[in-house]
């Protein structure tokens, strides 16, 4: 019991701090003090009192995708476990429901963007369905090898994987997590993929999308992409370390940790890499694939 | 005659259903005796079929909940030959979407296609509708070679009559020409097809094919079914009749050829393999290949369409995919001896025909009101029309969030279970190759998700690109209405699929020919977990819109005229916003090499070019390269072969990759089947 309230409070209040250790990361390897890492917290309580300004071309549809977006991924999250504790949803082919729960949010968030008729918000979510076509095999296939790896059918099983595989199964393992990696790059709009603070629409991908959005729906759909960089970011740590070596509550606080080094580590390549060419993104994202394809076939024998 | 059956209600089923043939059969012959001006054609029409298919629902639902099945002989009109009708689980199963659908589909066409506004051809519509509608019944029903072909002739000829109802269009003609060449290549194949079974049994009823008959005679009748079926299923790469053909049909009968007329393909091939015991594991693997080529490429190619009911018929290939990847793994299972694998594949087999029968039905129903109200099927044509027609936006987003296969509607349930039989031979030692479609129906899903957005986005959302759009109306309620009970089933289906797990479980047993009762989905899939996750999200959706509104409300009221945000461009037009062409490129333009887009673009030669043109579609590819001489696709092969090495390290490791795939498949499956 105290294991799904501990689970929700986690889910719920720590996702903004993840983007705010990104964004101080980033900002010391600038030289810059940056803001606080509790900044992202201010400015969803700021957004969240404003006004929504809608614009006349946008239908019900624009509405429903923030608050879809933020439902999704807090679904997704709920199948994920935190430190040793089972996650409060586990069944046999929930890692399908996970990886369609974001498709879902997807789908509407896109549909939001052309609903504005604007040519730069189409152009934001032609990109983000162009590219997550590579994603999802990426993903499907680190699923596969992890569930051949744990003989499990369910994401809370594939995710223990790692106990006692590490030295066995180093290299499918550390294949399956860089694959891991480059999606949550490319899910979570980070560097080598797409620029979240650039200034230029031409360039975005994620960020322009949401142009239109405004007040509490603005707020909803930054709160929703913090969510799915904690969830991306939970799943990741999971392939790359054995997370319930340490149980009960001492093992959830060392999570936690976890997940702030997986934070500080994409912050250090957004600050040392550079954004790669549109058209060179699916060459990233093809290698993901590659990646935990090889993972998957090394294990198939 | 004579009426063999264990229990009374199965003949009860048997008889309900062969009344309700008779009865859609008839249903447009009294308006060939009325003037084609009389409106009462078109209402006895469609009260025969509407009562008709109630009849058959009654029928088939009493079918799927019996096994075994009533059979009835008919005296042989021919020496030698016996008509046997029957009605099992199987039958009962694929004949509920013919009645549904058909019947809606009657309804719909009323209003789509006006006595008034068709005066030629509207009485050769509904007669060849209603026959169409008796001879799918009869196909599911035949027990016997003789009465299959007889009913599978009717259902080709008069399919061709409905496809060319437009003739007078000479693209409709083309399109209805291929469709009966194939047709007949498909018919060829049949008569060979039982031609060998009765070599094999002795007679032409359908039984069970023994696994001591020859291996070479079984593997030829498997190759028939493969092919006969696989080319009125539209399986590639047999499919170069479907695009055209389902493009030029009435919306209400593109309708019923999407979403059961090409079902009738699945349903020989899985009554053929079901007949034939223990089958070897190539079939299996066969189909599997199969699958995964119909479900990636089909998806591709609509990705390249812009006509939107050439879009969704590609969309039908791509979903045919999925259900033989279903049905393949069943095979792999029936061979592996695995009856979870069994279990798990047909269940989503089974369930994904229901599905996309549901769905892809309610589409074609959409883009028959779209084409209505704005008399354009070119996606570059539309825009905003979710403001002149909200009911036929909402329950088009409802049937594109089903396809896509995303919870919490119905196609999800039928993909989780082919992903979780794929996910169950995974993980099971020796077997791995028979997860690797995984992937590929994940790519799949992503790539409709991505089809579907710029369907419905450039659709109904953003603003008019026409006139014709912007002076858009709303389908009247005869045109909706069958669409929301579409709708509705889907979305129970998608909340409760428990529902739909005893007609399940009994069809599978009767394919596999084991008595019902053998193995639980319900063990097998979390049926009861889609339900709770699946209330959940409505539920969550639904509490945190109800928090928002009524800041968007205050926000629509205080400024309702603002502009999109045009960054610094102040003089944005509907013609800026993107296009349903340009929306997809960055994907299609990685699949240049298959879809072969034709590109007429303006050469831009001065400071000040004039008003110039530029247009963009795709073909399809298998049907055109059939024509090129032999000579010339070698020597493109060759030209082909130094374009491979390009520099791309990414590039040498994907070719190993597509070595290696191939080699390991064949290594592991010579283990399996040395063991």
């Amino acid at each position: 019991m105290w294991a799904v309230i501990a689970h929700a409070a986690v889910l719920a209040l720590l996702p903004p701090l993840l983007g705010g250790v990104v964004t101080r990361t980033k900002a010391l390897f600038a030289g810059r003090r940056g803001p606080g890492v509790w900044q992202p917290y201010f400015d969803l309580v700021k957004l969240l009192r404003k006004g929504v300004a809608l614009s006349a071309t946008t239908t019900w549809v624009f509405v429903l995708a923030p608050v879809l977006a933020v439902v999704t991924a807090v679904m997704a999250g709920l199948l994920v476990p935190l430190g040793s504790f089972a996650p409060p949803v586990a069944f046999a082919g929930d890692f399908v429901l996970f990886a369609y729960l974001f498709a879902l949010g997807r789908f509407f968030t896109a549909a939001a963007a052309l609903d504005t008729g604007s040519p730069f918000e189409g152009m934001g979510a032609a990109r983000e369905v162009g590219f997550a076509w590579l994603t999802e095999p990426a993903l499907f296939f680190a699923f596969l090898a992890l569930a051949r790896l744990s003989g499990s059918l369910s994401l809370a099983g594939m995710l223990r994987a790692t106990e006692g595989a590490w030295l066995q199964r180093t290299a499918p393992l550390v294949l399956t997590a860089a694959g891991v990696f480059i999606v949550l790059l490319a899910e979570c709009s980070r560097m080598p993929v797409d620029d979240p603070t650039t200034h230029l629409e031409l360039t975005m991908i994620h960020e322009v999308m949401v142009l239109d959005h405004s007040g509490p729906l603005l707020g909803l759909v930054e709160y929703g992409a913090a969510v799915k960089l904690f969830v991306l970011d939970a799943l990741l740590l999971h392939v790359m370390a054995p997370t319930a070596r340490v149980t009960g509550w001492p093992g959830l606080a060392l999570f936690v940790l976890g997940l702030l080094a997986v934070a500080v580590g994409i912050g250090v390549v957004e600050s040392t890499m550079a954004r790669l060419r549109l058209l060179h993104v699916p060459t990233l994202l093809i290698a993901a694939v590659l990646s935990c394809g090889f993972a998957f076939l090394l294990l198939s024998r | 005659m004579s009426i063999s059956s264990g229990e009374p209600w199965q003949s009860a089923a048997l008889l309900l259903l062969v009344g309700a043939g008779c009865l859609l059969a008839i249903s447009g012959v009294p308006g060939l005796l009325l003037s084609w001006r009389s409106i009462w054609g078109s209402r006895i029409a469609t009260a025969l079929v509407v009562a008709g298919s109630l009849l058959g629902l009654a029928g088939g639902s009493l079918a799927v909940g019996g096994h075994g099945g009533a059979v009835i002989g008919f005296p042989s009109p021919m020496p030698g030959f016996r008509a046997g009708l029957g009605a099992d689980a199987l039958s009962g199963f694929f004949s509920l979407p013919v009645f549904l659908v058909g019947g809606l589909g009657a309804l719909y066409g009323a209003s789509y296609w006006r006595p008034r506004s068709h005066p030629r051809n509207g009485r050769r519509l509904r007669l060849c509708y209603g026959l169409l509608l008796a001879s799918l019944t009869f196909i599911t029903l035949a027990r016997d070679g003789m009465a299959f072909l007889v009913a599978w002739e009717v259902m080709a000829l008069t399919n061709f009559l409905l496809v060319t109802t437009d003739d007078e269009d000479p693209a409709v003609g083309r399109a209805g020409w291929l469709y009966l060449l194939y047709s007949h290549v498909t018919i060829l194949c049949l008569f060979a097809l039982f031609l060998l079974e009765r070599q094999l049994s002795g007679d032409f009823a359908l039984g069970v094919i023994p696994a001591a008959a020859p291996q070479s005679l079984r593997t030829a009748i498997f190759v028939l079914a493969l092919v006969a079926f696989g080319i009125k299923a539209g399986a590639m790469p047999l499919h170069s009749w479907l695009p055209a053909a389902h493009a030029s049909a009435p919306s209400h009968v593109s309708a019923l050829m999407s979403g059961v007329v090409i079902k009738m393909g699945i349903y020989g091939l899985v009554r053929m393999c079901g007949l034939l015991a223990s089958p070897p594991l190539a079939w299996g693997i066969t189909l599997l290949a199969m699958g995964s080529l119909s479900a990636f490429f089909g998806v591709v190619f609509a990705l390249g369409q812009h006509d939107l009911k050439r879009l969704l018929a590609y969309h039908s290939i791509e979903n045919i995919g999925i259900i033989l990847l279903g049905l393949g793994l069943a095979l792999v299972g029936r061979s592996a001896g695995r009856p979870d694998w069994v279990m798990l594949g047909l269940a989503g087999c089974l369930l994904h025909v229901w599905n996309h029968a549901l769905f892809k039905s309610l589409l074609f129903f959409g883009a028959g009101s779209v084409a209505h109200a704005t008399g354009t099927r070119d996606l570059e044509r539309t825009g905003g029309l979710a403001r002149r027609m909200p009911a036929t936006a909402g329950l088009f987003l409802l049937g594109s969030i089903a396809i896509c296969g995303l919870p919490p509607l119905n196609g999800f349930v039928s993909e989780l279970f082919v992903y979780l039989g794929l996910v169950r031979a995974a993980v099971t030692p020796g077997s791995a190759w028979a997860a690797l479609p995984a992937p590929v129906l994940a790519a799949t899903g992503a790539l409709a998700v991505a089809c579907f957005v710029k369907v419905f986005g450039i659709t109904f959302l953003g603003t008019a690109r026409s006139s014709a759009a912007r002076d858009a109306h709303e389908s009247p309620p005869l045109m909706l209405a069958p669409m929301a009970v579409l709708a509705v089933v889907c979305a129970v289906l998608g909340v409760a699929p428990g529902l739909a797990a005893p007609a399940l479980e009994r069809a599978a047993a009767a394919w596999a020919g084991q008595p019902p009762g053998g193995l639980s989905l319900a063990g097998l899939a979390p049926l009861s977990w889609i339900s709770t996750t699946a209330a959940a999200l409505l539920a969550a959706a639904a509490l945190a819109t109800a928090a928002v509104l009524p800041a968007c409300r205050r926000g629509r009221r205080r400024a309702p005229a603002l502009p999109t945000w045009d960054c610094g461009y102040a003089a944005a037009s509907p013609r800026l916003q993107y296009t349903a062409s340009s929306f997809a490129q960055l994907i299609t333009s990685h699949f240049a090499w298959v879809l072969r887009p034709k590109v007429h673009a303006p050469r831009i030669e001065q400071l000040f070019p004039a008003p110039s043109h530029f247009d963009s579609h795709a073909e399809d590819l298998v049907l055109d390269s059939l024509l090129l001489p032999a000579s010339r696709g070698a020597t493109q092969v060759s030209a082909r072969m130094r374009a491979l090495p390009q520099g791309q390290l990414q590039r040498y490791i994907l070719y190993i990759l597509a070595v290696l795939v191939p080699l390991l498949i064949w290594a592991m499956a010579g283990e399996s089947a040395g063991r």
